[in-house]
């Protein structure tokens, strides 16, 4: 290492042009010459620069000494104001005392450390033919010694022992890993004949009397309380939520009733809430236009016509749930889904 | 230090303490050797070497603010019903215990809202720098030989940067990241043959189960780390190994590294950007709030928030899924369905992007026919085509983005939804072409405004008249170092091929292999701008400023297109 070495002393380009053939390239100048700071060359600056440091790490000092401070003295009180202003407090501080440490450190190295520059030589990262002729070497008797290349049996046996042995670790993982895989599961909900709509999240049942032409309900399935209280419920919701609309009936141009099916009810249509895109639910109804909006991925599906595709990356209009009213008036599943809700899946069809 | 390792000879023995110390530990594990290696290790200084610090720094943060997180959250997808001093709002419902030790851990731990926040804003912060430091090295040209390798290694970081990100963001449970793990589900299942089976190897069964949680948490706080920590250091060892690239400037050059010693300058420099990198996580943790999982409430399959976003780096994927239309891209083949409308946007675009990454230095090296050793660092005009198309990238990035929150475009700034979906859809395409061109064509210009420069000087802006009349401004050189900077550059031409018949008009095997190649390197090197010569700068200085005007329009200053490279056939 040398300072301000000059690899490529640097030739006078106004001489070399003189000269009558010129050089391919010019010549590199060499490393700039230094250029002194006012702390290197007047004592006050560098004083004063000194204490401006030290200051500088005494505020962190105090920066931290606050923290403690605040930890102790400004206990949250329970409400979210509270746990603001505790962590403002303790965050505050705490960036006090460490940006005093980083600005200090980084004003030192600046204004009073030598600042002047060194040359390092690079090295070819190549090892030098010398040491590669005795690296294959050393190989070439490794190999020798281990007698790989004349035991051919002995080889197929340690490749085949070690390509084998990852299976006592992946089989038991991967067989319980995915549950039952049981992936036919994609094609059923909860949904089933005479199985009540309920409105989520209260579980309150739908009378096709409370709902007004106009007005659309988030639905679920009746379910006890008990049912709902279990992580099999919020598997089953995920693909049972439904959304119900009602229309005037001169409005509902279409629905997805096959031929002698009635699968809505005096304008009533209910409809999965999963989105045949990616599956989020498709939660916002736009009343003026009939059209349903997945806020995640903007597919829009028109609910007067049988939930077709209007825009956006989904595909496939949402399943329907057929409806129909019961003995007492509430709304009831004819059935499950026709098809498998949501996204689309390699086995969807089969 | 003492080099005698016979700790009787005392002629040299130290006395001080610290070298008592040093003595000890040198005995036993040479140090000193390490020390005499490293502790004047010349660095050289340019504020962008800091943009990997920065990623490296928020990665400590990271760190240790984790292991703070880890103490109170309790990764359990079991249902409670919360009462704690969290929110109003959340008392009484029914949560999994995960959202639930969320809100104890922001709530009831003193600070430890603090410290999720600082989390939240560093794991931002890390990924942002990461790709900014990434966008140093690729318009800069540091990605070339020697430094290949590390180039992957650092865009592994990078995507187990997203990986770091995504699963620890679905860790506590709420509505929003539930949604995202749904729509993660949805990609998965996309994939041919073994996406419904993979959808339940992650979830254990179907979606959402009960065993997500924990398995993020693992992935969270054990594999990516670990696996982050590990190439860190092979990163961190081969950036050492090859010494740090510089810079062009006087007396830089391929051979050497000029700058500052690691100690002290470094030292105090590195150690002084952690912790202003850590104080400013600070300062954002305290005063910007991030992430209110109790306004979204505990995970429900049911509800949806409007204008929810992931966080930045996943927004790249979420416009890409926005902007596919679906219309026609769902495929039934014997009777399989394939999901062009989430294959494309999910996994193929990202995938072209990461190849593109992983591919490119690789390629430019092939087309450059380049097998030298580079430690001096491209200015980026002087490599147009690789600007370009690293321009054209985050312009395609940038759309995607965007894309990924048309939606609050469309409300702030009362647009239409499907008309700005329409317009990204064809920016994705149109963007990054025109994006190309025109960095392509401002590098070019820039090039010829260097050349200018080194021939003419600058302007000062100061008008003399001769006797004869005659009005010239007068231009004052550069000193050797402006020029030097300006000159100091490889045009690269296109590669020169062997002729598709030999001498005797045989075939050459492989000829169409090198045409095909050549054709990919006029892409990039057909239009070029040559550095000054001596002899040009010479020719500039020695003629009158009529003469220099007119050999400035008749120099062969910028090559362009085929008939200069079929002139060198």
């Amino acid at each position: 290492m040398s300072e301000n070495q000059n690899p490529y002393p640097g030739q006078d380009v106004a001489t070399s042009s003189a000269a009558p053939t010129h050089p391919e390239r010019f010549d590199d100048p060499g490393v700039p010459a230094h250029r002194s700071r006012l702390t290197d060359i007047d004592p006050k600056a560098a004083k004063r620069n000194e204490r401006i440091v030290a200051l500088i790490f005494a505020i962190s000092c105090l920066g931290a000494i606050a923290t403690v401070v605040a930890y102790f003295a400004v206990r949250p009180d329970g409400t979210t104001e509270g746990t603001r202003l505790s962590t403002a407090l303790l965050g505050v501080t705490m960036a006090i005392s460490l940006l005093g440490i980083g600005i200090g450190a980084i004003h030192w190295a600046k204004s009073l450390m030598s600042d002047h520059e060194y040359v390092d030589e690079r090295h070819g990262l190549a090892s030098s033919p010398e040491a590669r002729t005795v690296a294959v070497q050393h190989l070439t008797d490794g190999v020798e010694d281990a007698g790989i290349a004349r035991r051919g049996v002995l080889k197929g046996a340690a490749v085949s022992a070690l390509a084998l042995f990852p299976l006592t670790f992946a089989v038991p993982l991967i067989s319980s890993v995915g549950g039952d895989w049981d992936v036919s599961k994609f094609r059923h909900t909860i949904w089933e004949r005479n199985r009540r709509l309920a409105y989520d999240p209260s579980g309150r049942l739908i009378k096709a009397s409370d709902l007004t032409v106009g007005s659309a309900a988030h639905v679920i399935p009746e379910a006890s309380e008990e049912e709902m209280r279990s992580h099999e419920w919020i598997t089953e919701k995920a693909k049972a939520v439904v959304l119900l609309v009602r229309l005037n009936p001169e409005e509902l141009r279409s629905d997805q009733s096959p031929e002698g099916e009635t699968w809505s009810y005096d304008g009533i249509v209910a409809y999965s809430k999963i989105c045949t895109h990616v599956g989020c639910p498709v939660a916002l109804y736009e009343q003026q236009t009939h059209h349903l909006l997945c806020p995640c991925h903007q597919s829009t599906f028109d609910m007067a016509d049988g939930a077709k595709v209007v825009f956006g990356p989904a595909n496939r209009p949402l399943p329907q749930l057929p409806i129909a009213v019961d003995d007492e008036g509430y709304l009831v599943a004819q059935d499950d889904f026709a098809e498998p809700v949501g996204p689309s899946y390699w086995e969807r069809l089969k | 230090m003492s080099t005698d390792t016979s700790p009787s000879s005392t002629t040299d023995a130290p006395a001080t303490p610290a070298g008592k110390a040093a003595d000890y530990l040198d005995q036993r594990t040479s140090v000193g050797v390490a020390v005499k290696e490293f502790a004047r290790k010349v660095f050289p200084d340019h504020w962008s070497f800091m943009l990997g610090e920065m990623a490296l720094f928020s990665f400590v943060v990271l760190l240790l603010t984790g292991v703070f997180l880890t103490m109170f959250f309790d990764p359990s997808m079991a249902l409670i019903e919360y009462h704690g001093d969290g929110p109003e709002a959340m008392q009484g419902q029914l949560m999994s215990v995960a959202f639930a030790s969320t809100l104890d851990l922001s709530f009831e731990v003193r600070g430890g809202l603090l410290m999720r926040q600082i989390h939240h804003w560093a794991a931002l912060v890390f990924m942002a720098a990461i790709v900014v430091h990434m966008m140093r090295v690729f318009f800069t040209g540091a990605f070339r030989k020697p430094r290949e390798i590390n180039w992957l290694v650092g865009t592994l970081l990078m995507i187990l940067g997203l990986a770091a990100g995504f699963s620890g963001y679905s860790l506590p449970d709420d509505v929003l990241s539930g949604n995202g793990l749904r729509i993660t589900d949805g990609v998965v299942k996309s994939i041919p043959v073994i996406g419904s089976y993979t959808s339940y190897f992650l979830f254990g069964g179907e979606f959402p189960g009960e065993h997500i949680i924990p398995r993020l948490f693992t992935v969270h706080i054990l594999l990516v780390p670990a696996l982050i920590v590990a190439l860190i250091g092979v990163h961190l060892f081969l950036m050492v190994l090859h010494k740090h690239t510089q810079y062009p400037g006087g007396g830089r050059t391929d051979k050497n590294v000029v700058g500052y010693p690691l100690f002290p300058v470094y030292v105090a420099k590195m150690g002084g950007n952690f912790f202003i990198i850590f104080g400013i996580l600070a300062l954002m943790g305290a005063t910007m709030s991030i992430n209110n999982v109790w306004n979204y409430g505990p995970y429900d399959p049911s509800p949806v928030g409007a204008g929810a976003q992931p966080d930045w780096y996943m927004l790249f994927l979420e416009g890409s899924l926005r902007l596919m239309p679906g219309w026609g891209t769902e495929w039934v083949i014997f009777g399989y369905t394939l999901s062009l409308n989430v294959l494309i946007p999910a996994v193929v675009i990202p995938g072209l992007l990461f190849t593109f990454l992983f591919v490119y230095p690789f390629l430019e090296a092939r087309v450059t026919g380049d097998k030298r050793e580079h430690h001096v660092l491209d200015r980026p005009r002087n490599v147009p085509v690789r600007t370009g198309l690293g321009v054209a990238f985050l312009t395609a990035f940038i759309v995607l983005a965007l894309a990924g929150a048309n939606d609050l475009i469309a409300t702030h700034f009362a647009m239409s939804l499907n008309q700005i979906t329409w317009v990204f859809r064809i920016l994705f395409f149109a963007g990054p072409v025109f994006a190309f061109w025109i960095t392509k064509r401002i590098c070019l210009g820039l090039q010829r405004k260097d050349r200018e420069l080194v021939l003419h000087g600058h302007e000062t802006g100061r008008i003399v008249r001769f006797a004869n009349g005659e009005y010239i401004e007068v231009h004052r050189p550069l000193d050797e170092q402006e020029r030097w900077l300006r000159v100091n550059y490889d045009a690269h031409r296109p590669l020169e091929i062997e002729p598709a018949t030999d001498a005797r008009g045989v075939k050459r095997p492989g000829y169409k292999k090198d045409k095909r190649w050549q054709q990919l390197s006029r892409f990039f090197y057909e239009d070029r701008v040559e550095p000054v010569t001596p002899a040009e700068f010479a020719a500039a200085h020695s003629h009158g400023e009529h003469d220099e005007i007119a050999a400035a329009q008749h120099s062969p200053e910028l090559v362009s297109g085929a008939e200069k490279v079929e002139r060198e056939h």
